[in-house]
């Protein structure tokens, strides 16, 4: 069905722990692990799938460890990499950090995890805050008497434990868009989308229940009401929680939400996105002497918003040198283990327009190697603004205690992490002359 | 504190300590000793002497020391056997404990101890887990199930629990469900004909319901097992498809392609032009688009899962090449896999967007990346033919970089457009020439010379350029050779030298490099040339410059036999892969291979457009394997007189696979179908010279004047002349045997042939063989005695006297039954009635009446089987249209399904 045996790796290929599942593939096998990614990265091909006789191994990579889980039946990859990634999630919120020393130094709990969080291969509890209910770090606290299993791991709702106090019922809502967008070289939109997430932090008594409107065109459409702006949401992914019928049949988000922090739901907008903020750039190089950057970046927002931490990423040759920096707001600076010119405006205003200069020396004798054309990155965060226009029209919260509680909804937009604005600009190039359609 | 220090230990003398340390008076000096012991079996030290030791440890209140023995008993147990029974009682008491979590941790922890004498004892507590209070012991027991059957299948069965295991699907608590259909599938998975799961309709609701209440990998459990189940119709595909059409809004990618899974098996079984269908087409984009923002090696199997989906269902994808678009930051994994799909999606409508792309990607520095890019231009040009001069000059744009490795990626797709689009582009050779010099690459240089060969008439100094490379004609490799060669006889064959001996010696001088070639297919190829121009170069030219066919668009589409397999296995290593499971996991080949459900009353709703829906593979089939398809067509015409031409000749096989749609692989079907027919039009080589020390047997069976006969060529390719022939036939379906001795008297001299006619009749022995009309022969020389076997046609056995009297007919046909009625339709078939009934007869297939209903002409036929078995039919001709009906009596044996195909086919023809 799925993994065979689940190992925790050090970068030099070491097992720090493991786990046998099944115990149908030799636990040995795991020292051809490393050979093999080794001879991948040589050819420049690594996949998340290798294999070694007739033992497959799916790995994923994790600060400084390797997640790796071995099969030799023809098992569900995708579920294999749900549950790798959902080991790093359990791991990461029990030490904070998940990396060689948080292992080495709680084993006895990651042992009882891995016992707990897969059986013969199914995964079956991966609920961290339930998991924290009965097993905890503080061992020597455990005794037979208090540990009782909760009925929360076996119940429909598994995700959400009776008894919860809160004396000020509160839920905070956070929309969060970001854009991912794609500017080619003649400045046209080649691809733009928006991921958009909801994130709770909840805050409730008891075993509440929850419906979130939303401006969703396809709800508008439903019920036939028609108020004013609706957003057509292309996809949307639902935590556990949701009840995924009903959405289905009505598009009512209805649910019982986690305990604290957790992320409702994502969707994605395939509608055109204006860049938010839009740049321009000439950049000239004068071979074995120097190379000449001027960005311009111009805020196409509304005047009322400004944007954060606005950081404009600018790739320059591997072999430049002394740079020389020119901005009419913020400042910038040359990060050279990334090969890039940093410029970063602390508060950007909707509708202004700045511009950084850069210059840097290259060397007499030119580079070689070949180079990529990175793109221009730009990430940002405007606060109170959806670029889509998703709004929450309410959340409704029902308790049988009967209690008020408070709905509090922020907004955001952002660009960055794994989303990112690009701009395919930074034309230099060594061996090859730029073709021109 | 942490646990590290554990770790630290001195090392002299641990064990020693350790051991000291267990049997500590102090539970909290017991409990420290063994966390060191644990720690020093995390670092790979070899701790087991402590078995007996940490065992007595066992026995204690403390969960969390009892974890850490159960543990130590997992990993070493079976190094220590008899020790490990020292355990036994432990967990058997702690089976019975009142804590739920200590229950399913002892029958969690047996499970996973692979000795055989410690699971005898773990029947009973087992058995009472299974029917535990706490649905947490239940979940955990179903678990233990699947742990058992692996160690002792045997026992797992005779002790019951599988029907246990079976009821646990009825379990009120959502977990316990999901974790005994998982326990289910993991067992049928090593037993694949027991129908373990039992999914009939009942379960099936019962596995619904659950889905919407259990955690996100029991939804895949259960998805997974629904993808085996096979609806009785469409309805019930339908309101599955309903139910789990919700789960694609799931935020766990795995749960969302197990979702795709069964959405795409029951697709197969949805009429295509219900509103439903495309419905559900269009539900299936956006999670599949959405899987693409998630991480790396989650787009990754998406991706492979795409490729896949893409191939059976375009339509899906169609509007969706933008989100394929590889961005900077792809692990290069990702983008390959991008590229591949963004080909696949190339169309008319995009195609200027996806070359921009890879004109970007093109010139990045990843050197797969790029040469992949380069080649996707290229496929590009073939694929869409309207872009095929923007893509040339693409290409040529991406010459002038002067990249090598760029370059040599160029030449060997434009050799590739030059195929597809002869004569349209050479304009470019003059370019492509030019870069000559930095060719390296063998697949490269064997392209330029191709082009060079091909359009040597054009090229001024185009024996020049072939010289150029002759130089160092031993030090290519083998394709550069062989190309080289082709190249060099076109040429001369295109620019032919003014006089005779300035021919010879041109030829001889340039093939002969070949001839002393160490390899024997460039040797061979060299002396099959030179033999060819040296003796008629008329005939030469004619098979060299003769018009070749077109390359085909979609030479790397995966089999649709293969795509439909793997399609059942969507999210899994196989569809990763592209592998079918059997291929990469061990012992897997007896498992059945899965294969999509097929649309029940495909047969006898002929005339509802649903039948289209089995023929589609065919269709794509064809346009995989377009060359073969026309040779088939080309042979069946050159004996099957004139009505036939190739499209009709397709439509009939579509038709035959309508006949057996209920079950066998449509492909394979037509393949044998046809092969079965040319059976009875070619002689077959049934005994190979290799195998029967120089003898050689081909031959025939016929009919001719009532009498059967199998008509025979004996060749003795040994050194040694052959004496004694005799021949013997094993028990067959028809009793056939032969009615004289092998009519062969005279030595066969060696490399001398003789026919021989042998005469049959059907009053031998009978058995039924498999495939019904298999014959198994024996054959004996002075040498030795050699085996074969062959296929009869089975209109040898329609004898003459098959035409029933008309009231006979009548009364019998009325007596048949309808269940007995089978119904097949032929479509497309272009022949009259008279034709139909003319042909028919030649093999025995008698017309008794002939009535016309409504415009439409009704024959009523008859055949009789040297059985003595009668089978009547009906056919029933519309314009274009014909319906076909077989009936047969029901006091006969029913002829199998290949007996009626045949028949059809026969009267098709």
């Amino acid at each position: 069905m799925s993994a065979s045996a689940v190992f925790v790796l050090d970068l030099k290929g070491k097992v720090l722990i493991c786990r046998n599942y099944k115990g149908d593939v030799d636990m040995a096998e795991i020292d051809h692990f490393l050979p093999l990614l080794m001879t991948q990265e040589e050819e420049g091909l690594t996949c998340p799938i290798m294999s070694h006789g007739n033992v497959h191994f799916l790995w994923i990579k994790h600060t400084n460890l390797y997640l790796v889980a071995t099969t030799n039946k023809n098992s569900n990859a995708s579920l294999v990499y749900a549950f790798l990634y959902k080991v790093v999630e359990v791991f990461t919120e029990y030490f904070t950090e998940l990396e060689e020393e948080s292992i080495q130094d709680n084993f006895v709990v990651v042992y009882e995890l891995l016992d707990e969080l897969m059986d013969f291969g199914f995964p079956q509890t991966t609920d961290s805050k339930i998991l924290q209910e009965y097993i905890t770090q503080e061992g020597t606290k455990l005794e037979v008497a208090k540990t009782k299993v909760p009925t929360t791991v076996t119940n429909a709702v598994s995700w959400r434990s009776e008894g919860i106090k809160y004396k000020k019922n509160e839920v905070f809502i956070d929309v969060i868009e970001s854009i991912n967008l794609l500017v080619n070289a003649n400045g046209s939109v080649m691809s733009s989308d928006i991921v958009g997430t909801v994130k709770l932090k909840t805050m409730l008594s008891g075993m509440p229940e929850l419906r979130l409107g939303l401006n969703d065109r396809a709800l508008f459409a439903l019920t036939g009401r028609d108020k004013g702006k609706t957003v057509t949401m292309e996809d949307v992914k639902f935590h556990q929680c949701v009840r995924l019928s009903r959405f289905e049949s009505d598009r009512t988000i209805s649910f019982i939400p986690p305990d604290g922090e957790s992320e409702l739901m994502s969707y994605r907008i395939n509608t055109h996105v204006k860049p938010l903020i839009w740049i321009e750039s000439v950049i000239e190089k004068f071979s074995h002497s120097r190379v000449e950057i001027m960005v311009k970046a111009k805020g196409q927002f509304k005047k009322q918003s400004v944007a954060n931490n606005v950081e404009v990423r600018v790739p320059v040759p591997s072999d430049a040198d002394s740079p020389k920096f020119k901005t009419s707001t913020g400042h910038a600076k040359y990060v050279p283990e990334k090969n890039l010119a940093v410029w970063t405006i602390k508060s950007f205003p909707g509708g202004k327009e700045f511009l950084m200069r850069a210059s840097f020396g290259l060397p007499s004798v030119e580079n070689d190697e070949m180079e990529g054309k990175p793109p221009i990155t730009v990430n940002f965060e405007i606060p109170y603004f959806t670029v889509s226009g998703i709004q929450v029209r309410y959340m409704k919260i029902i308790e049988k205690s009967g209690y008020q509680a408070l709905p509090w909804v922020r907004y955001i937009t952002q660009s960055g992490g794994r989303t990112a604005m690009l701009f395919r600009y930074s034309l230099y190039s060594k061996k090859r002359p730029i073709i021109y359609s | 504190m942490t646990d590290s220090k554990y770790f630290t230990t001195n090392k002299k003398g641990e064990i020693f300590e350790l051991k000291a340390e267990l049997n500590n008076e102090k539970k909290e000096k017991r409990k420290e000793a063994v966390k060191k012991v644990i720690a020093a079996m995390t670092v790979g030290k070899d701790v087991s002497s402590l078995f007996p030791d940490v065992v007595n440890c066992m026995q204690t209140d403390n969960l969390e020391l009892k974890k850490l023995v159960y543990l130590y008993l997992m990993n070493y147990a079976k190094s220590q056997p008899d020790m490990a029974i020292m355990a036994v009682n432990s967990f058997v008491k702690d089976c019975e404990d009142p804590n739920p979590l200590i229950r399913a941790l002892a029958v969690r922890t047996m499970g996973c101890i692979r000795v055989d004498k410690i699971t005898e004892y773990l029947c009973e507590p087992l058995r009472k887990c299974l029917k535990d209070e706490d649905p947490y012991v239940r979940k955990t027991a179903a678990v233990c199930v699947a742990k058992l059957h692996d160690i002792n299948a045997q026992m797992v069965e005779d002790q019951g629990f599988l029907d246990s295991l079976r009821d646990l699907i009825a379990d009120s608590n959502p977990m316990v469900v999901a974790n005994a259909v998982a326990a289910l599938s993991e067992i049928s998975e090593s037993h694949p004909n027991s129908n373990l799961l039992d999914l009939n309709p009942q379960n099936i609701n019962k596995l619904l319901t659950a889905l919407n209440e259990c955690t996100e990998w029991g939804q895949i459990f259960i998805l997974d097992c629904l993808s085996n189940y096979n609806p009785k119709d469409e309805r019930e595909a339908q309101s599955i498809c309903e139910r789990v059409t919700p789960r694609l809004s799931h935020a766990n990618s795995a749960v969302v392609l197990s979702a795709v899974k069964v959405l795409m098996k029951f697709l197969e079984l949805l009429p295509k032009e219900s509103d439903y269908y495309n419905t559900l087409l269009k539900k299936l984009s956006p999670p599949l688009v959405t899987l693409l923002s998630g991480e790396p090696e989650v787009q990754y199997v998406a991706l492979r899962n795409i490729n896949l989906i893409v191939q059976k269902r375009p339509e899906i994808l169609k509007q969706e090449i933008k989100v394929f678009f590889v961005k900077y930051n792809d692990p290069i994994y990702v983008k390959l896999e991008k590229l591949d799909i963004m080909i696949r999606l190339a169309s008319q409508a995009n195609i200027a967007q996806v070359l921009a792309e890879l004109k970007e990607y093109a010139t990045e520095v990843d050197v797969d990346f790029v040469r992949k890019a380069v080649r996707a231009i290229g496929r590009c040009a073939i694929k869409v033919e309207q872009s095929a001069e923007r893509c040339v000059s693409t290409l040529l744009d991406l010459i002038q970089t002067k990249v090598n490795y760029v370059v040599q990626e160029a030449i060997v797709v434009i050799r590739d457009i030059f195929r597809k689009y002869p004569n349209k582009y050479e304009s470019i050779i003059a370019t492509l020439c030019e870069n000559l010099d930095s060719l390296d690459e063998p697949d490269a240089r064997a392209a330029m010379i191709w082009i060079v060969g091909e359009y040597a008439e054009r090229i001024d100094n185009a024996d020049e350029l072939l010289e150029s490379f002759l130089e160092g004609f031993h030090d290519e490799s083998t394709q550069v050779q062989l190309t080289l060669l082709t190249a060099i006889v076109k040429l001369f064959l295109k620019k032919p030298s003014e006089t005779q001996e300035e021919t010879h010696t041109y030829t001889h001088t340039n093939i002969s490099p070949s001839f002393d070639s160490d390899n024997p297919d460039l040797r061979d190829r060299g002396y099959i040339y030179w033999r060819l121009l040296s003796t008629d170069p008329v005939t030469a030219k004619e098979v060299v410059l003769s018009e070749k066919p077109l390359i085909s668009e979609e030479t790397d589409l995966i089999e649709p036999t293969l795509l439909d397999e793997l399609i059942c296995h969507i999210g899994s290593l196989a569809s990763v892969y592209h592998k079918p499971p059997n291929a990469f996991v061990e012992g897997s080949h007896g498992i059945h291979r899965k294969h999509l459900p097929i649309q029940h009353g495909s047969i006898d709703t002929g005339e509802s457009p649903v039948s289209a829906g089995p023929a589609a593979p065919i269709e794509q089939a064809q346009s995989v394997i377009p060359s073969q398809g026309d040779l088939l067509g080309d042979l069946l015409n050159l004996d099957l007189g004139p009505p036939v031409n190739v499209p009709q000749q397709s439509s009939m096989q579509m038709g035959a696979v309508d006949l057996l749609g209920g079950g066998l692989d449509s492909l394979v079907t037509v393949c044998m179908f046809i092969f079965l027919y040319l059976l009875s039009l070619f002689p077959q080589i049934w005994l190979p010279a290799v195998k029967a020390k120089g003898l050689e047997i081909s031959g025939t069976f016929s009919r001719r004047q009532g009498q059967m006969y199998m008509d025979m060529t004996f060749t003795n390719k040994a050194l040694q002349h052959m004496t004694d022939f005799a021949i013997q036939f094993n028990k067959n379906s028809f009793g056939v045997i032969p009615t004289t001795p092998l009519p062969i008297h005279t030595p066969l001299m060696p490399s001398q042939s003789i026919e021989v006619s042998l005469p049959l009749n059907t009053i031998g022995p009978v058995m039924k063989m498999d495939p019904l009309n298999n014959l198994q022969v024996a054959v004996k020389n002075n040498i030795d005695v050699f085996y074969f076997s062959g296929l009869i046609p089975l209109n040898i056995f329609f004898v003459e006297d098959g035409k029933m009297e008309r009231q006979v007919f009548l009364a019998t046909w009325k007596d048949i039954p309808n269940e007995n009625e089978l119904q097949y339709q032929i479509k497309e078939c272009h022949l009259n009635a008279d034709t139909v009934s003319g042909k028919l007869q030649n093999d025995n297939i008698y017309t008794i009446a002939k009535r016309n209903v409504e415009g439409q002409d009704m024959l009523y036929q008859s055949l009789k089987l040297t059985n003595g078995i009668w089978i009547l039919a009906e056919l029933r001709i519309q314009p274009g249209n014909p319906n076909y009906t077989v009936k047969h009596p029901p006091n006969l044996n029913s002829p199998n399904s290949e007996l009626r195909s045949h028949l059809l086919f026969l009267s098709e023809v």
